[in-house]
C-alpha cells in the first residue's frame, strides 16, 4: 500500500522496524555540509552532545561556537554572523530555542531576513521523563506566525539529514525541529524531499491523514489498520508547515472529503491550525485532530505519555472514523 | 594626529547634526530627543574620523561594521549619514512617515543602500549582533591566514553603540561574557553614559555602578572619555583598535539633550519630541551655540 514513487522503507510496518533519533540526521548532515561549504558554522548553548553537534565541534573547532547557557545572545550572534556572510546553525532544545529567544528570532533574524538556521531538538511530548518544562509543544505555533521564516518538521533521521542540506541551500531564516527518542526510519536516501512539497506516502480515497514528524509512522500504521476495516486512508507527510503546500493538501481533501491532523504539538496553532485555516479558505470539510489538547505534559515514558494524551495509532484510527462519519451527515 | 582645524570643522558638523535632529523630530511629531542630541559628537567622530567607511565605497565588503543597538536614537544616525553624504538632507523629514527608509527604529531591511547593518529596537540585540560580526571577521582572517594565496575573505573592525539604561537587559551581559571569553579584540563598544532612562535616572531605576568595574570583571578593556570631546573620542577609538588582548568598551560620559539648555540632563526628554515653540528656541540656541555667535538664520 506504500506509494512506490516515495521509495519508502519497505519494513515500515514491521514491529521491529529500524529506529533512529531524528536528531542524528542533523549531526550527520552538518559535517557533510561543512566539507562542502566553509561558511557553515554551528552554535550551541551547552548542549553539543544531545543536539548531535559534538562531531562537528571536534572536526571543525574554528567554525564552532559554544555560547554557554545564554540563548538570547546566541540568536543575536547568529544574526550577526549571517549578515556577515556566514551560514550559522543554532542548535538547542526547542523549549529554549525559540522558546526563550523568540524576540531575538523575530527582530534580529526574521525582520532582518538574516540567513540563520534554527534547530530545535527534543520537541514533543515524547521527550518523556524530563517533564512538561522540557516538552516543546508550542514551538510550531510561535514560529509559523513570523514573516520570512520557513518552518519544517522532518519525519525521521534520513529526512532530517535531507532537510538540513535543503535549508542550507536557500538564503533565508528557517526553523526545524527534532525529537529525542529513537523513532521508525520511514524514508530512504531515494525518497524525495523538497521544502514546501507534501509527500503522499499512502494513497487513499475516504479520509486524508495529514501528519508531521515521527508520528507519521503511527499515521501510516493507522492507515493500514483502517484499510482492513474498509476505510481507505490517504496519508500525507506534511513536513513543511510554512510555506504550506496548499494545492496538494486541498487536492487530497477534495478527493477524500475529510481529514485528520496528527502532530506532537498543541492542536492550537500547530499543523491543525494550518490545516483549519487552509480548509476554511479553500474547501471547508470535516476535520479531526490528534495532538496535545491545550494541556501541559508531565513526566513519564514516551509511550505512556502518547497514550495518556491521545497521540497513538488507536487515537488516529478513532479520529479518522469520526471524520468519515461527519462527512456522511 | 587630527589637526585643530579639522576638529573645529567636526564640531561645526556635530552642531549641524543637532539642528537636523530638532527639525526631524518636529516634523515626525514623535521620537526621542535627549539621546540623539547627547550622542551627536560621538557619531560625528565615529562616522567622519574613526570608522573605515565612505559613501564613495558603500557596500565595500571590508567596510567597518557599525551596529546601533539602542536604535531609538536613530535620528542622530540618520542626520549623521546625511551630513556624511549617504542620503539627501531633505529626506530627513520623512523620519517615521509611511514609506520612508528612515524607520522609527533603524534597520537594514528598509535601507539596504545605507551603512545600517542590522535591525535594532528591542534593547541589547545590537550587542549580540555586533559580537557575531566581530566573530565572522575573525573567522575570515583565520581562513586568510590558513591559505595566504587564496582570494582574501573580507575583514573589518566592528563598532557597536549602546545606551546605559539598555544595560539593564540580561542579554547585554550574555554578549559581554561571550566577547570576553573570546578575547574579541575585533569589537569596540561605545556606551552612552548619560545617566537617564525613561522612568528616571539610571541609578534610581536600576543602579549600574560600579560601571567600569563591571566590564573589567568581564575581561574587557575600559576607556572613559568626555563624550563631547571629539579629540578624546578619536584617541580612545585608536587605542581600542590597537588593543590586541580583548574587546574594549569606551564609556562616553555625555549630557542628554546636549546643546539645548532646557533639555539637558532631563530624563523627561528621553522619549518625546519638541513642539514648534520648543523647537524654535532649541534651534536658535544651537545656531548661535548658546548665544556665542550670531545666527546666520536670524
Amino acid at each position: 500500500m506504500l506509494n512506490e514513487s516515495q521509495h519508502l522503507n519497505p519494513h515500515i510496518f514491521d514491529p521491529n522496524v529500524e529506529q533512529v533519533p531524528t536528531r542524528n540526521g542533523y549531526g550527520t548532515a552538518l559535517i557533510e555540509l561543512a566539507e562542502k561549504n566553509p561558511e557553515v558554522m554551528v552554535l550551541t548553548g551547552d548542549l553539543a552532545d544531545s543536539t548531535r553537534v559534538l562531531g562537528f565541534w571536534k572536526k571543525y573547532p574554528d567554525r564552532f561556537l559554544e555560547c554557554g547557557i545564554a540563548e538570547q545572545n546566541m540568536m543575536g550572534v547568529a544574526a550577526g554572523l549571517a549578515l556577515a556572510g556566514k551560514i550559522p546553525f543554532v542548535s538547542s532544545y526547542a523549549v529554549f530555542v525559540p522558546g526563550r529567544n523568540w524576540d531575538q528570532l523575530r527582530v534580529s533574524v526574521c525582520y532582518g531576513n538574516a540567513n540563520v538556521k534554527v534547530a530545535g531538538a527534543h520537541s514533543g511530548i515524547s521527550v518523556g521523563p524530563d517533564g512538561a518544562t522540557h516538552q516543546a509543544l508550542e514551538d510550531i505555533a510561535i514560529t509559523r506566525v513570523l514573516p520570512n521564516l520557513t518552518v519544517i518538521v522532518p519525519c525521521d533521521a534520513e529526512e532530517t539529514r535531507k532537510c538540513t542540506h535543503a535549508v542550507a541551500g536557500f538564503v533565508g531564516p528557517c526553523y526545524f525541529r527534532f525529537a529525542r527518542e529513537k523513532t521508525p526510519v520511514i524514508t530512504t536516501t531515494e525518497s524525495p524531499f523538497v521544502i514546501g512539497k507534501i509527500n503522499t506516502v499512502i494513497e487513499g480515497s475516504d479520509v486524508t491523514i495529514a501528519a508531521c514528524g515521527p508520528l507519521l509512522a503511527e499515521a501510516m500504521n493507522a492507515a493500514r489498520d483502517l484499510e482492513q476495516q474498509g476505510i481507505s486512508a490517504e496519508v500525507l507527510n506534511c513536513h513543511t508547515i510554512k510555506p504550506f503546500d496548499i494545492n496538494a493538501f486541498v487536492a487530497s481533501v477534495k478527493k477524500t472529503g475529510c481529514c485528520v491532523t496528527v502532530e506532537e504539538h498543541q492542536i492550537t496553532g500547530g499543523l491543525a491550525g494550518v490545516v483549519a485555516e487552509t480548509l476554511g479558505r479553500n474547501f471547508p470539510a470535516p476535520m479531526e485532530s490528534v495532538g496535545m489538547p491545550d494541556h501541559f505534559g508531565e513526566s513519564g515514558e514516551p509511550n505512556e505519555l502518547l497514550k495518556k494524551y491521545g497521540m497513538t495509532k488507536e487515537d488516529i484510527i478513532e479520529a479518522a472514523k469520526r471524520s468519515v462519519i461527519r462527512k456522511k451527515k | 594626529m587630527i589637526s585643530e582645524k579639522r576638529l573645529q570643522e567636526l564640531a561645526v558638523t556635530a552642531n549641524g547634526i543637532r539642528e537636523d535632529i530638532i527639525d526631524m523630530l518636529l516634523a515626525a511629531k514623535s521620537g526621542h530627543s535627549a539621546g540623539p542630541l547627547g550622542m551627536a559628537d560621538v557619531f560625528t567622530a565615529l562616522y567622519f574620523a574613526i570608522a573605515n567607511i565612505s559613501p564613495e565605497t558603500r557596500g565595500d565588503a571590508n567596510r567597518d561594521r557599525i551596529i546601533l543597538s539602542n536604535a531609538h536614537i536613530c535620528p542622530v544616525l540618520y542626520a549623521t549619514l546625511a551630513h556624511r553624504g549617504y542620503l539627501p538632507r531633505e529626506e530627513l523629514k520623512t523620519l517615521r512617515k509611511l514609506g520612508t527608509r528612515l524607520q522609527g527604529h533603524s534597520n537594514n531591511h528598509f535601507a539596504p543602500e545605507l551603512p545600517i547593518e542590522t535591525c535594532g529596537g528591542p534593547l541589547a540585540q545590537g550587542l549580540s549582533q555586533a559580537v557575531g560580526f566581530a566573530i565572522a571577521s575573525r573567522a575570515n582572517q583565520k581562513m586568510n591566514d590558513a591559505d595566504p594565496k587564496a582570494i582574501k575573505h573580507p575583514t573589518w573592525h566592528t563598532w557597536c553603540l549602546t545606551g546605559d539604561g539598555e544595560l539593564d537587559e540580561g542579554q547585554c551581559w550574555e554578549a559581554f561574557m561571550l566577547a570576553g571569553k573570546l578575547n574579541l579584540r575585533e569589537l569596540t563598544v561605545f556606551v552612552d553614559r548619560n545617566n537617564i532612562q525613561i522612568d528616571g535616572t539610571t541609578e534610581d531605576i536600576m543602579p549600574l555602578e560600579p560601571f567600569a568595574d563591571k566590564f573589567r570583571a568581564f575581561n574587557w578593556s575600559v576607556i572613559e572619555v568626555d563624550g563631547h570631546n571629539i579629540r578624546d573620542i578619536i584617541d580612545a577609538a585608536d587605542q581600542a583598535r590597537a588593543t590586541a588582548e580583548n574587546p574594549t568598551v569606551i564609556i562616553c560620559h555625555t549630557i542628554p539633550g546636549k546643546g539645548v539648555d532646557f533639555m539637558e540632563n532631563k530624563y523627561e526628554w528621553h522619549g518625546i519630541p519638541p513642539n514648534a515653540d520648543q523647537a524654535r528656541i532649541a534651534l536658535a540656541e544651537l545656531r548661535t551655540i548658546g548665544g556665542q555667535i550670531a545666527s546666520e538664520h536670524e
